[in-house]
């Protein structure tokens, strides 16, 4: 017994319910279906790419509208005939329109930070509802009747049971779409959106490109779904396409789990029957009749709000017993496929990378005076300096991730400031975070895979079929070999977030080197080092840099430097006060005078 | 449009917009101060009005046995708490003086003459009544997630809307009310009768906004409670208590929505369910002022009142449509001038 069993129990279950279930729970079952597909968009969004959104039920209304418009008008005008009368048409009428809305909608709000999303949502979803109450041609408030139903090949799904067929078959494709989807190189740019952009951008992932999919997607579900529910029903209204709905998905989601494909199930589930028994019971506790199963919904929201804010699903998943978890879920390097070609490095001694009068100031504040720097290929720098010396902020500017008030940095020949750091990861250069970033609940061997993004071209199309399984096996074997060769081999499959955190330190210098880059950006990669640690990473950065590659280092400990590096650069105040080899700094009275104060 | 038109929209549009720049001043009082959008804003706005209505009628509103069981709730919640950490044979303080002020307001509204009593004491009654519910949602709802992603304060946000409008319908049932208006008397301005609902409107408003200017930018403890929004652990190190800090914005948010609420209940006839779009057009007031300045947000709810109005003569069935629409291009241009750094904790 384990779970792959468990859900092909269910889906025998499910296949035999029209069988032995009376009409009624049909038509629940097929409800709970179609929620589902929303709230899997949800997940999708909220859950998977951390994007809280309240106006889902719209898309839904697109959907629904979109087929009623097209198939139970009388009188279509002239340039929309064609499209009358087949749901086939009015589906893939409906899912462009929603498309091309979601794009809009996306590019209009996606931008939107923190709260203002969430508010956005809102204001959209309040807008398209009212839109359809009061459209010429969508029936007002009292809705369009006389839809048609569906017919396939050649037979009419007129009646509950025929539709809750294509429901289910239709949901649980949805379902392993989206679980493909995840589980691949796009899949690992969407799930670095919650809590890891910063990093996502400097390996290469466009976020902004990565939210819109997933937006659209989440859109297109909710339009299936409400193309399914407007010729199931035969009969579409404003109402369920309203905010409350909207809201009320989201619940679903949160109560299911909004961090799993099987939580939207679960939520959609949960909600749809506790609705109908509360509606039900309570009218006859309160002794009047009313909605009043909002009031334990929005009770139920804040207790697992306060209690179990990651839903239903992750608790109900830790009743199983251990064994049928195990190596469920996430992907695995074992196979051989060939290697992925490498970048040509630069000849050794070439020049990489130049800073030229790189300054930047906060306000007031010079963090950076004026700083200049090279790198060549074959060569490790180090930037040392003490605490608050500038060195982070010259190094931000480096990777694109700041911007230099005034000032150039060149790399390989081109100037790169005030573009985005996605675009200079892909000219090659790649770097490690001095506070980690890393994905905690992905696992060690995920993690380093996103550094391998832009080594990868297959898109969402290919994800979703699992049609890129042999460039997948490729990213993967590649980001094991960089982890086994930074000693990190026996960790692969456990979560990064499990690791200690020089351990994690080296995770990130085997992300960065995943990307093939030709130049290195060390961000303090031997804090939190044990001695034996510190001597291993030193060996590999040697050979790294005999392979020809530049390295550029931002270090404290100084017996890790002197005695690996080419030269020091030393800042002080936003400056440059020394350059030279190791040994000549080490006794350059401006270093000791930064470093231990002057003699009196 | 002649002229009269023009004026009797605008007339309009002035109260409506009055009382969004109120509740979007509370919105952006409660945000500020913890970081929580204040979606049931607006059931505090139909609880004031619903109730002021209800003891209009002489009945002795169904509301004060939520407050009564809200205070036991939270007196037991204190009493556990009390145990818990030990001091079992301490009762905390404010037990005993929280359960007397509900008895007691059971007491009031069971056995006043309701109807009877001066409109001030009814309006005066029925703040009694809705504003203590303010600190106990936080209390119970709020307080113990406070430290939590601001997202999750929106969830739980929403859900308490959710269940307040469900309560709403519970104790006001599905009827919409209307009460009396203060006074019948109107104020002649040229060819136009200023409805004196209308002054009474725009006098409170004013008056509300600039004792909350006053209050937070020249108060020590308005300064503390600025300082508890922008780091809740500093602000903690500085001896200012977070959990204080957030029950009395609730309170004061309250107090705001429930005083719309007796405003505008002679204006409009309000329904359980008519909060949520009135505190959303203030929130849309309030992101016009971009969570953070009191002025521009009550000039952005005036505009959205007046905007309403106009549209209603123009274009009625499309107005709750172009006051949504407004917001988007302004969520967008104040995310894109405000430096954020994405990356979030």
């Amino acid at each position: 017994m384990n779970l792959r069993a468990l859900l092909f129990v269910f889906v025998l279950l499910l296949g035999i319910a029209p069988l032995a279930l009376p009409t009624f729970q049909i038509t629940l079952l097929n409800y709970i279906g179609l929620y589902t597909l929303v709230v899997l968009g949800l997940v999708l969004l909220t859950g998977v790419g951390g994007m809280t959104s309240f106006g889902q039920a719209a898309f839904v209304g697109l959907g629904a509208y979109t087929s009623a418009y097209l198939t139970a008008t009388e009188q279509l005008p002239a340039w929309l005939a064609w499209a009358g009368g087949s749901p086939w048409l009015a589906l893939l009428l409906g899912i462009t329109l929603t498309a091309t809305v979601a794009l809009l909608l996306g590019a209009l709000t996606l931008k939107l930070s923190g709260h203002y999303l969430p508010l956005g949502t809102i204001a959209w979803g309040i807008s398209l509802y009212y839109l359809f109450g009061t459209l010429d041609g969508l029936g007002g408030h009292t809705g369009m009747s006389g839809l048609p139903p569906i017919s396939l090949f050649g037979m009419l799904l007129d009646k509950g049971w025929k539709m809750f067929y294509l429901i289910w078959v239709i949901l649980l494709l949805a379902m392993l779409l989206v679980q493909n989807l995840l589980n691949s190189r796009e899949g690992r740019a969407i799930r670095a959106l919650k809590g890891g952009q910063v990093m996502a951008e400097s390996m290469g992932v466009n976020t902004f490109r990565a939210k819109l999919v997933i937006f659209v997607i989440s859109a297109l579900l909710a339009a299936l779904s409400g193309w399914l529910y407007a010729h199931n029903q035969r009969f579409v209204n404003p109402t369920p396409f309203g905010l409350h709905m909207g809201i009320e998905y989201l619940f679903m989601a949160l109560i299911g789990g909004v961090g799993s494909v099987w939580g939207a199930l679960l939520g959609a589930g949960i909600l749809t029957l506790l609705k109908q028994w509360l509606q039900d019971w309570l009218p006859l506790l309160l002794g009047s009749q009313g909605n009043y199963e909002t009031i334990v919904f929005g009770l139920l929201i804040v207790l697992l709000m306060q209690r179990a804010p990651g839903g239903l699903w992750p608790l109900l998943l830790r009743l199983t017993p251990a064994r049928w978890r195990q190596g469920k879920g996430a992907p695995r390097a074992d196979e051989q496929p060939p290697e992925l070609p490498r970048r040509q490095l630069p000849a050794s001694g070439e020049l990489i990378l130049q800073a030229r009068e790189v300054t930047k100031r906060f306000g007031g504040l010079v963090a950076n005076d004026r700083m200049n720097l090279s790198i060549h290929a074959g060569e490790i720098l180090a930037l040392i300096g003490p605490n608050g010396a500038g060195k982070s902020t010259l190094f931000n500017q480096i990777s694109g991730v700041d911007l230099p008030t005034e000032g150039d940095v060149l790399f390989l020949g081109q100037r790169i400031n005030g573009i985005a750091s996605r675009r200079i990861a892909r000219l090659g250069m790649s770097r490690t975070f001095q506070h980690v970033k890393l994905l905690p609940t992905m696992s060690v061997l995920e993690n380093v895979a996103i550094g391998a993004h832009l080594r990868g071209n297959k898109g969402i199309v290919p994800a979703l079929l699992h049609s890129e399984r042999g460039e997948e096996a490729e990213l993967l074997r590649e980001a094991r070999r960089q982890l086994e060769r930074v000693g990190l081999g026996d960790y692969l499959y456990e979560e990064a977030g499990s690791l200690a955190l020089g351990q994690q330190r080296i995770l990130e210098i085997a992300r960065a080197l995943c990307a093939d880059p030709c130049l290195l950006l060390l961000d303090e990669p031997a804090a939190g080092l044990r001695h034996k640690e510190k001597q291993a990473l030193a060996e590999l950065l040697r050979k790294l840099r005999g392979e020809g590659m530049a390295i550029l280092l931002v270090e404290h400990d100084m017996d890790f430097v002197m005695g690996l590096v080419d030269r020091v650069v030393v800042m002080e105040f936003g400056q440059k006060i020394a350059e030279g080899l190791p040994d000549e700094v080490q006794k350059n009275p401006a270093v000791l005078e930064a470093y231990l104060g002057a003699a009196e | 449009m002649n002229f009269q038109i023009a004026l009797l929209l605008g007339q309009d549009g002035v109260t409506n917009g009055a009382i969004y720049a109120l509740l979007a001043l509370s919105i952006l009082l409660v945000f500020t101060v913890t970081r929580i959008l204040l979606i049931p804003q607006g059931e505090y706005v139909t609880y004031g009005a619903l109730t002021m209505a209800a003891l209009q009628a002489g009945q002795p509103t169904a509301l004060v046995w939520l407050l009564l069981g809200l205070t036991l709730i939270d007196c037991s919640l204190d009493l556990i708490g009390a145990l818990r950490s030990g001091h079992a044979f301490r009762l905390p303080r404010w037990v005993p003086v929280k359960l007397l002020y509900a008895v007691v307001m059971v007491l009031l509204v069971r056995n006043l003459p309701l109807a009877e009593l001066p409109m001030a004491l009814q309006a005066l009654l029925t703040l009694a009544l809705v504003v203590p519910l303010g600190p106990q949602i936080y209390r119970l709802f709020f307080q113990p997630v406070a430290g939590a992603h601001p997202l999750v304060l929106l969830i739980v946000s929403i859900a308490v809307h959710v269940a307040m409008v469900g309560v709403g319908l519970l104790l006001f049932g599905p009827e919409g009310a209307r009460t009396r208006p203060f006074s019948e008397a109107g104020l002649e301005l040229g060819p136009v009768t200023l409805n004196s609902q209308t002054l009474w409107v725009i006098a409170v408003s004013l008056m509300l906004i600039i004792s909350l200017f006053l209050f937070f930018e020249r108060s020590l403890y308005g300064k503390a409670l600025r300082a508890t929004a922008v780091n809740r652990m500093g602000a903690r190190l500085m001896g200012i208590s977070p959990t204080l800090a957030g029950k009395a914005t609730f309170a004061m948010a309250t107090f705001i929505g429930a005083l719309s609420g007796i405003l505008i209940a002679p204006i409009t006839t309000l329904y359980f369910d008519s909060g949520f779009v009135i505190s959303l057009k203030g929130f849309v007031g309030a992101i016009i002022g971009g969570l953070v300045s009191y002025p521009v947000a009550a000039l952005g709810a005036l505009a959205v009142g007046l905007i309403e109005a106009f549209s209603m003569f123009w274009a009625s069935t499309y107005k709750e449509i172009i006051v949504f629409t407004l917001i988007i291009p302004f969520l967008l241009w104040r995310s894109l001038t405000s430096r954020h750094v994405e990356e979030e904790e």
